[in-house]
């Protein structure tokens, strides 16, 4: 837009010089400098609050983790007890995320289907509509509704399940929306080429299409379970919190890691407060470990292809 | 009896009438040629033949298409058994990306359920040779098909179409974005193919009609938002040096399209 503001060289023409910049006047110069460091700025500034967590969590978490603290629960600890761990956390919220992963990633799936291959019109329409109200459902109405419906309403008790079905509440939207998108990056050209084979529709979707988006697909599913992985407001509504060891998600209280962090950060007891952090750490490093594991899926899958 | 009549088809996109009142007869094992300005309808045509035009959300078509005699759109003839028998090559290279070459070639059969590794194979190859590409492929079919050129890729888009053994093969300006190079080598493919196939070919590319075409149609659509209409059909020779139509004889000596 701006090239006129750069003559070109009467001798020999325009000529892109060398070292990009070369033969820019001052004014532009400075304008480019100028954009690049607010830039530069702006990104430092986005980066910053994910550093100082991170850094934070890991310097406070990294000397009250342990060997101990993994493997214990915190059954017949008291409120001064240095001892205790974040066992039974680590396997509440492993069993929550996992049922709602279980529950949410096929139905999400056959959602987004639904929206992006097979309805057309106004049906389609209305579905994707109530699937973006669903994203902005407050995490604690989905626990809200999940306590009066199945806690209270069919006499079914706080339980890990109860806590598993609040989260694929919250998991739904951010599934099919993810799954959506990545269905309709796949170029109709695709389909055509699998009609035109004589290859049936169910077929074209499940053996071409699926296939041509699974690794954008697995990325989007990973990163939807780490963001359900860190609610905490639901939970206190359906799986309430349990100090001791339960390794049944269907009956009684169970506890995990966001809750356990609640209620030991809650405490005005140093001990307790370096619990909350090593419990803080630990869900940060479960949550990286999943990140980790859709980035390894996604680039396994890329392997045949461009 | 020609291999394929078309009578008095019309096709629309929603409310928009595409092509209007074609009827046209193709002969078996012989290359014919649609030609035409942009949005004249040749390409809608095309699609209307292999029932692949009904797949696009509002479109819907009019008429009658009979392949050897029997209506490819009766009611209880299914799309994609109509499909099999018309195979279809696109403007664009479209190997299936997260496939290798021999799955790209096998896919129409494994899908629809050969399961038979033996069989398989056998298909592979010949189709890859019927196609030009066994030669250049043969030592790397497990390779993903996205790391061939974009010739190769036509061809093994080509070799896929084969593979399910159909009696028309359309090709919907396979050369278009193709370099000089890969067109000749698939306009003689065309040549070739017409042994065992009926070839239907859209072409924006008059010269590629005269060589490879036995008989050519001519579409023409009067303006923007008319349906597109067949002109003139004949021998190729016919077409090229004595057209009947004022219009046809504009359209090839280059005074519009």
């Amino acid at each position: 837009m701006t090239l006129a503001s750069t003559p070109p060289d009467s001798k020999n023409g325009y000529r892109p010089a060398a070292s990009g910049l070369g033969r820019l006047s001052n004014r532009r110069r400075a304008t480019n400098g100028l954009a690049c460091a607010l830039l530069a700025l702006s990104l430092i500034l986005a980066l910053l609050p994910l550093v100082a967590v991170l850094t934070y969590t890991v310097r406070r978490g990294a000397g009250a983790i342990n060997f101990s603290f993994l493997t214990h629960s915190m059954k017949g600890i008291g409120p001064l007890d240095a001892n205790g761990g974040a066992y039974h956390a680590v396997i509440g919220t492993l069993q929550q995320v996992g049922i709602a992963a279980i529950l949410t990633i096929p139905l999400g799936l056959a959602v987004a289907i639904y929206i992006v291959e097979v309805g057309h019109g106004r049906l389609a329409a209305t579905v994707r509509f109530f699937v973006d109200v669903m994203t902005g459902i407050p995490s604690v109405v989905a626990g809200l509704f999940i306590f009066t419906f199945w806690v209270v309403g069919l006499n079914q008790g706080f339980s890990g399940l109860a806590a598993g079905l609040a989260l694929s509440i919250l998991m739904l939207p951010i599934v099919v929306r993810s799954i959506e998108e990545m269905l309709r990056l796949v170029p109709d050209e695709l389909r055509e080429a699998s009609y035109a084979l004589g290859i049936p529709k169910w077929r074209t979707v499940v053996s071409i299409v699926l296939p041509s988006a699974a690794s954008g697909i697995t990325t989007g599913v990973v990163l939807a379970i780490a963001r359900v992985t860190g609610e905490t407001a639901p939970l206190l509504l359906t799986a309430f919190g349990y100090d001791a060891i339960r390794t049944s998600p269907l009956e009684g209280a169970q506890s995990s890691l966001p809750l356990y962090v609640f209620s030991q950060a809650g405490s005005s007891f140093d001990v307790a407060i370096n619990r909350a952090w090593a419990a803080a750490l630990t869900l940060i490093v479960i949550v990286l470990l999943l990140t980790a594991l859709a980035r390894l899926l996604s680039r396994r899958n890329r392997l045949v292809g461009n | 009896m020609e291999h394929i009549e078309v009578s008095n088809v019309n096709a629309y996109f929603g409310a928009f009438k595409a092509i209007s009142d074609i009827s046209l007869g193709i002969s078996q094992k012989h290359v014919t040629a649609l030609i035409g300005p942009s949005g004249c309808g040749k390409s809608t045509f095309l699609r209307t033949l292999n029932r692949l035009h009904e797949v696009i959300p509002g479109a819907r078509m009019e008429g009658t298409i009979l392949l050897n005699g029997k209506d490819i759109y009766a009611p209880d003839r299914s799309p994609t058994e109509v499909r099999r028998t018309i195979g279809m090559v696109f403007q664009r290279p479209n190997p299936f990306p997260t496939m290798s070459i021999r799955d790209n070639v096998a896919a129409g059969l494994k899908l629809n359920g050969t399961r038979k590794r033996s069989e398989l194979d056998e298909v592979v190859e010949s189709s890859l040779r019927r196609a030009g590409l066994w030669d250049e492929v043969s030592g790397r079919l497990d390779a993903p098909a996205a790391g061939l050129s974009g010739g190769q890729q036509q061809r093994l888009c080509i070799a896929r179409a084969i593979a399910v053994d159909p009696d028309v093969l359309l090709m919907d300006e396979p050369c278009s974005a193709l370099d000089p190079i890969s067109t000749l080598t698939i306009e003689q493919l065309m040549v070739e193919l017409k042994d065992e196939y009926t070839v239907v070919v859209v072409t924006h590319n008059m010269q590629q009609a005269a060589r490879v075409s036995d008989v050519t149609a001519f579409f023409n659509v009067e303006a923007q938002g008319q349906p597109g209409r067949l002109v003139e059909v004949g021998a190729t020779g016919d077409i090229f040096t004595n057209p009947k139509d004022e219009r046809t004889e504009a359209y090839i000596t280059g005074r519009f399209g």
